[in-house]
């Protein structure tokens, strides 16, 4: 039986930069695990001597030519931005 | 006790495409800011990567220059990290499936080679730039978002600050010639940190080692770790324990610094890139790669010993970059007598460089004039002394070396009877030198070539007027 503790939930929350409560924490406890509990059926697999698979489609070398393009202004890419001055994005300071 | 420096680097070097390596925004340096920026640089959602091929040549260019193995079956991975520099809170890189492997290349220190082993090459893409503004911002630029990015990681093979120096120049020196990168430090198109450990000598066990950043040129590298070096001593010595940490240099104290003390490793959570396929690269494909990779400085620096005669320490300077290389083949191609194009390259050229702060390509000489200029020396139009003159010129303005000769009436006197005439006025205005000289005073020999240059503004033919001076002297 997978058991996702309480520190691996806080870990994973904070990687991913979400605030989460006491309480939160206790109930994703029991959703991760019964998830990766689910997701261990898999292991009833046999995979013994089969190449991991790293991509769905039978595709290769899907690649462009060296080739620049003009898409889109400063303005157009600083449009949507919640903050930004002399052409930078502004984001709160992350030095402290 | 004694103890064992161990030091390993890892270097990102900027590709110099066109574009970028997932998106046809333009490569470059020094734009405006997000003005080199599209939809998928910038991570909006429903844009897809479409990776550039010149990118692939140019990783497997630089891995085979550093005597790598070549994957044949490679992929991208994700690595998942929150940021403001990286838009996307993942960049796309090579986790377990690294372009090259197993390479190395030979340095050497105080006359001894060493060869240093090369872990991995691998490819990714580069975040943006962040600037920290005393506002209480910081400001992105996601201009370099998404360049083409090499990651080379070396074994942990060297033994003192010294090693990792003379490792970075050579590195450098090998990228630079393959073409695929500018490799200028001062523009971030190559980066470095450094891991340095120290251990008691004879444990074959390494010690925890701190990594160092910041580091913005390569002799900050070799301080930065010299200053490490001590630090985990005197921290070893009194009995304490070195944590697993990060710390950057300080240019103004020559410290190092601690940034931030690292827990754990597998943060990043790397998994396959499902947005991208499988790269495949066959023989044939490597082959085609490996066939454009020009001559290196190694093989280069043989030739010039074996072939053109060079001594190893001049061999080693004229190839030690690629511009100065190129400059001196163009040179010798244009007829310049080897030796001579390798002294003026060496000596003049480079000291005009360093005293300007400038690079070959920026001064107006060509090869194809230093190479007349020494056509002209060793035809006797001119003597080494005055071509000085007509290399100052070539080098601030330009020109043809047999023109400005013409111009500023630069021929060397090489006319016995003419010379002979000077001489004899030279000699009847200094009776007292030739009392002196026969008084048996070589001295006065020397001062009197020296009026007769003095006279003939430096181009009276050197050997002859000694011929000359010393047949009319004892004529009297």
């Amino acid at each position: 039986m997978a058991e996702i503790t309480k520190e691996q939930v806080e870990h994973v929350a904070h990687l991913a930069r979400l605030a989460v409560t006491e309480e939160e924490v206790e109930h994703l406890v029991d959703e991760l695990s019964a998830i990766i509990e689910y997701a261990e059926l898999l292991n009833e697999l046999d995979t013994e001597g089969i190449e991991p698979t790293t991509h769905v489609l039978d595709l290769k070398n899907v690649m462009r030519k060296d080739e620049p393009k003009e898409w889109i202004t400063q303005g157009d890419a600083l449009r949507n931005a919640p903050d930004h001055k002399d052409g930078q994005f502004r984001v709160p300071s992350i030095l402290e | 006790m004694n103890f064992e420096t161990i030091i390993g680097l890892e270097v990102h070097v900027e590709l110099k495409t066109k574009s970028k390596i997932f998106s046809p925004s333009v490569n470059e340096f020094g734009s405006d800011p997000n003005t080199n920026v599209n939809p998928i640089d910038l991570g909006y959602p429903g844009t897809l990567p479409v990776l550039n091929e010149e990118a692939v040549n140019f990783a497997m260019k630089a891995a085979m220059a550093l005597n790598c193995e070549i994957a044949t079956n490679t992929k991208f991975d994700r690595k998942n990290y929150f940021y403001p520099d990286n838009p996307k809170a993942y960049q796309i890189s090579q986790f377990d499936q690294p372009i090259g492997e197993n390479g190395w290349i030979e340095i050497e220190v105080n006359g001894k080679k060493k060869r240093i082993g090369i872990t991995r090459l691998h490819l990714e893409e580069d975040a943006g730039k962040l600037t920290h503004g005393d506002d209480g911002y910081s400001y992105v630029d996601f201009n370099r978002q998404g360049t083409p990015l090499i990651e080379i990681v070396s074994e942990p093979d060297m033994r003192s600050p010294e090693e990792a120096y003379a490792y970075l120049e050579k590195l450098k020196n090998i990228i630079q010639y393959t073409g695929v990168s500018d490799v200028k430090m001062q523009e971030g198109s190559l980066r470095c940190d450094a891991n340095i450990s120290l251990r008691p000598i004879g444990q074959e066990k390494f010690g925890t080692k701190a990594e160092l950043k910041n580091l913005n040129s390569f002799s900050y590298v070799q301080k930065g770790l010299e200053f490490e070096e001590k630090r985990q001593e005197k921290v070893l010595l009194s009995g304490g324990e070195i944590l697993q940490e990060t710390r950057r240099y300080d240019e103004k104290t020559k410290e190092t610094l601690l940034m931030r003390v690292k827990e754990g490793s597998d943060d990043y959570r790397y998994f396959p890139e499902p947005d991208l396929v499988p790269l495949y690269i066959d023989d044939a494909w490597k082959e085609r790669v490996r066939s454009e990779i020009p001559e290196l400085p190694d093989a280069r620096k043989q030739r010039y010993v074996a072939e053109l005669g060079l001594s190893e320490y001049d061999a080693e300077v004229l190839t030690s970059t690629k511009q100065m290389s190129d400059f001196f083949e163009e040179a010798v191609g244009h007829g310049a007598e080897v030796k001579q194009a390798s002294n003026w390259l060496m000596g003049e050229v480079s000291a005009y460089m360093n005293k300007h702060l400038k690079e070959l390509n920026d001064l107006a000489i060509t090869p194809e004039a230093l190479a007349k200029m020494i056509q002209l020396i060793e035809d006797g139009t001119i003597s080494s002394k005055i071509a000085k003159k007509v290399f100052a010129e070539l080098v601030e303005n330009g020109g043809e070396p047999e023109q400005i000769v013409k111009e500023k009436g630069l021929v060397q006197i090489s006319d016995p009877a003419q010379l002979q005439e000077i001489v004899n006025k030279i000699l009847d205005e200094n009776e007292q030198s030739i009392i002196d000289f026969k008084a048996g005073k070589g001295k006065a020999l020397g001062f009197l070539v020296g009026q007769i240059m003095k006279a003939t503004k430096g181009q009276a033919n050197p050997p002859m007027v000694n011929k000359i001076l010393g047949e009319e002297i004892n004529k009297r």
